[in-house]
């Protein structure tokens, strides 16, 4: 029987001998172009970080290919990044140049360093998940495709992360990135109720539901859904399969804006909403990729230098951000979930 | 391409990103499975809806957690995947791996899945993705032989993460990946068999920046910082200033605090360090001249999460600082009340920070036994609805 709980290899056996040697006393770090970070130790050693965007799905093939990379430039010692891209670790200098040269001819792109983009942190969608509103891979792939000059050059005012998560559960826990692309539903759940008696438990159900719209019917063992509390936020179907959310007419995707983690300058923030439907449109979803180009393209027009999205929103202010970017503000932006009443402006001052 | 089996996938192998198209249908010309998922996705794109089956428990022995059961609705047209389930495999460290690891893993996953992986999922662990039942136990056999164990799923502790750390970071404050590693092997049994009432998350990030977003995404955030002054080369300040820095207007116009002046005069950058609230921008614009200082520790953040169900919290500190030296034994047992606190109370799917806005913070402090600091809130409260404790009310006293 396989021995458990012996839980992941140790890091130290991973790190290669430069960060062995070096651990702990880096002196500094510059950004030599973009995508090529330089380490300098206390003692003047060096290294060379190449980072790479990958599409996350790799299959076996790509893995090897970039251990042959690895063998071939880096003495076989490489990491990955919490954004799903590669870093090539390089010791030696002599083997930089060769090893980007080979990265153009391979067609992996480089970058994702400073003021650029970096790749999209997202989940799983239609490849491997039951609950999604929308795909993940093929929305990534699209506005990689149309944002990858700006993963490649460091020309933004400041770093851009963009998320994407398929649906509310939010695996890729998007809800403070400086755009969130999201995969929503905006339907009710259909219950079967006959299915419903036979698996699901139904206490659970009901206490699934953020809103309260969900109330117990004992006498024919289901639920009833109140439609006018459901916001559609498909909790209910994650703890019961019988209550069904997925609808390919009415599911689509919504855009959130302005969030950070980081805590350089600004305290962390939420995304908030900007755009509360596109459609979805598969296989490139042109909606999307033109919702966000034009949101990257008018935060890089007026954005003072150093500036994150969320930053220069809140100098101008959310109407400013609405009138520059023509995104029309609804009665959807304004929050009524149960922390709302801070959302609110309790001052008389404002822009037009 | 008129005839095509995936005619709208085909479109995403264009453009200039790396295609993810690409990948599937190399894969599908060694594993069937992985052509049946390509095939089933193409279904997906055309008629706008996802086709796998809810839920499924699948597992390995011994284990609780670790791999995800995964179903497809379409069995009669994708008879490959089945059963497509996906393992959880817990990354080393800092995701720092040798080609020789990575190519063993390779060989594992060509023999029992699809081929397919992501590096990495959204927590942070290997997902290999796509094996039948019957291959899940041969297949972590053989990933256990060759070093390697599962991570978290279900309602257990998750697999924790880490930033890259004193490893290539000059930020770093603490030992991200020793505390990282040190705390996955310390709670293996906690983090393989699901026996709490929900998830829990534990990032630890080396400095204010926050690379792994532990804020946002952890139930429990570790973040480096200091507690004396930043530490200031002179002269690579000046070297900053005379290679063109506008120090005044990108370095201390953006403090949040205003604590830094910039003399032109003498080409020195003043730092008044009672006022620094160590926010890293400075240090990230001067990395030559600036570093954080001698006195590091860490700042201990609680409740972090998605918007489900709750809303989204970012994390609320508990604890303003804690030296974080091996081995880690105060942060340890503060885990250990904490677990204790939130498992004992907690309803079924409850975060530990929607148990504390339900219950009070008041009520985590004290019984966690964390005294109460102004670091801890951004403000008092402004309304008088605060209780006393009977032992703490004499009359005219
Ligand atoms: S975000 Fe939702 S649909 Fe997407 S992978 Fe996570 S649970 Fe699945
Ligand atoms: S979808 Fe969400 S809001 Fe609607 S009934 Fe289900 S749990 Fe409640
Ligand atoms: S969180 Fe700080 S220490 Fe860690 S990698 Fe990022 S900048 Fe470096
Ligand atoms: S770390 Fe931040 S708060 Fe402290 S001096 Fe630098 S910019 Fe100001």
């Amino acid at each position: 029987m396989a021995k458990t709980d012996i839980g992941p290899p140790d890091y130290r056996q991973m790190l290669p001998p430069v960060v062995q040697r070096n651990y702990g006393r880096w002196r500094f770090h510059e950004i030599v172009r973009p995508g090529v970070l330089r380490h300098v130790s206390e003692n003047g050693e060096e290294l060379y970080t190449v980072r790479v965007g990958s599409p996350r799905l790799l299959d076996t093939d790509a893995i090897r290919e970039i251990c042959d990379l690895a063998d071939r430039y880096c003495d076989g010692y490489l990491r990955f990044t919490s954004r799903h891209n590669i870093e090539f670790l390089v010791s030696d200098q002599s083997k930089l140049e060769p090893l980007l040269q080979e990265l153009w001819k391979r067609e992996w792109p480089v970058g994702g360093t400073g003021n650029s983009i970096s790749n999209i942190v997202h989940t799983q969608g239609w490849i491997h998940c039951h609950t999604p509103a929308t795909d993940a891979s093929g929305i990534v792939k699209a506005v990689m495709d149309d944002l990858y000059d700006h993963f490649t050059h460091m020309d933004l005012p400041a770093k851009l992360r963009i998320s994407m998560a398929c649906c509310l559960n939010m695996c890729g826990a998007v809800h403070c990135s400086d755009i969130a692309i999201l995969g929503i539903h905006r339907k009710p759940p259909y219950v079967d109720k006959e299915l419903v008696s036979k698996i699901c438990e139904i206490p659970t159900v009901v206490a699934a539901c953020p809103t309260g719209a969900i109330r117990p019917n004992p006498k024919e063992k289901t639920v009833e859904i109140n439609e006018e509390r459901c916001m559609y936020c498909g909790n209910c179907y994650t703890m019961c399969p019988a209550i069904k959310i997925m609808n390919p007419e009415t599911d689509g995707v919504a855009i959130f804006v302005g969030g950070k983690v980081s805590n350089a300058r600004t305290a962390p923030m939420f995304s908030r909403l900007a755009i509360p439907f596109l459609p979805n449109n598969p296989p490139r979803w042109p909606e999307v990729v033109e919702a966000v180009h034009n949101i990257v393209q008018v935060w890089i027009d007026h954005a003072q230098k150093g500036e994150r999205m969320g930053e220069w929103i809140e100098r101008i202010g959310w109407e400013r951000f609405f009138q520059l970017t023509g995104i029309p503000f609804t009665e959807k932006h304004i929050d009524d979930f149960i922390f709302s009443v801070p959302t609110f402006r309790s001052t008389t001052m404002f822009r037009w | 391409m008129a005839n095509s089996k995936t005619p709208r996938l085909d479109e995403l192998e264009k453009g200039r990103w790396p295609s993810f198209v690409k990948i599937m249908k190399r894969a599908a010309v060694k594993k069937p499975a992985a052509g049946d998922l390509l095939k089933q996705l193409e279904l997906s794109y055309e008629e706008k809806v996802g086709h796998w089956k809810h839920g499924g428990i699948v597992g390995v022995r011994g284990y609780g957690g670790g791999v995800i059961g995964r179903y497809s609705d379409r069995p009669d047209r994708f008879p490959n995947v089945k059963e497509f389930h996906t393992f959880r495999v817990n990354q080393p460290s800092g995701w720092f791996y040798t080609s020789s690891a990575l190519r063993q893993l390779c060989d594992i996953w060509d023999k029992y899945g699809s081929g397919l992986t992501n590096f990495h999922g959204a927590t942070g662990d290997i997902i290999l993705l796509g094996a039948p039942t019957e291959n899940l136990q041969p297949c972590f056999d053989e990933l256990s032989e060759h070093g390697f164990d599962l991570g978290g799923s279900g309602s257990d502790l998750r697999t924790p993460s880490a930033c890259v750390g004193p490893a290539r970071c000059e930020y770093a404050c603490v030992d991200t990946l020793d505390l990282c590693h040190t705390i996955t092997q310390e709670f293996q049994n906690e983090l393989h068999r699901p026996m709490w009432p929900y998830k829990f998350k534990i990032k630890i990030s080396g400095c204010p920046n926050d690379c792994v977003a532990s804020i946002a995404r952890s139930d429990l955030s570790v973040i480096g910082t200091w507690r004396d002054s930043i530490q200031v080369d002179p002269q690579a300040v000046a070297a900053y200033a005379d290679q063109g820095l506008d120090i005044q207007g990108e370095i201390c116009g953006k403090c949040p605090t205003r604590a830094l002046s910039w003399h032109p005069e003498r080409k020195e950058l003043e730092i008044r360090r009672e006022e620094c609230v160590r926010c890293m921008h400075c240090i990230n614009k001067m990395p030559k001249a600036l570093r954080p200082g001698r006195e590091r520790g860490a700042t201990l953040l609680i409740g972090g999460k998605a918007t489900m169900k709750e809303s989204a919290f970012l994390g609320w500190v508990i604890v303003p600082f804690m030296k974080m030296e091996p081995p880690y034994t105060e942060l340890l047992d503060l885990l250990r009340r904490i677990f204790n606190w939130w498992d004992e109370r907690a309803k079924n799917r409850e975060r530990i920070g929607e148990l504390i806005y339900r219950l009070g913070m008041r009520a985590f402090l004290h019984d966690v036994g964390l005294p109460p600091v102004p670091q801890m809130v951004a403000r008092p409260r402004a309304n008088p609805y605060y209780y006393w404790r009977p032992e703490e009310v004499r009359s005219n006293g």
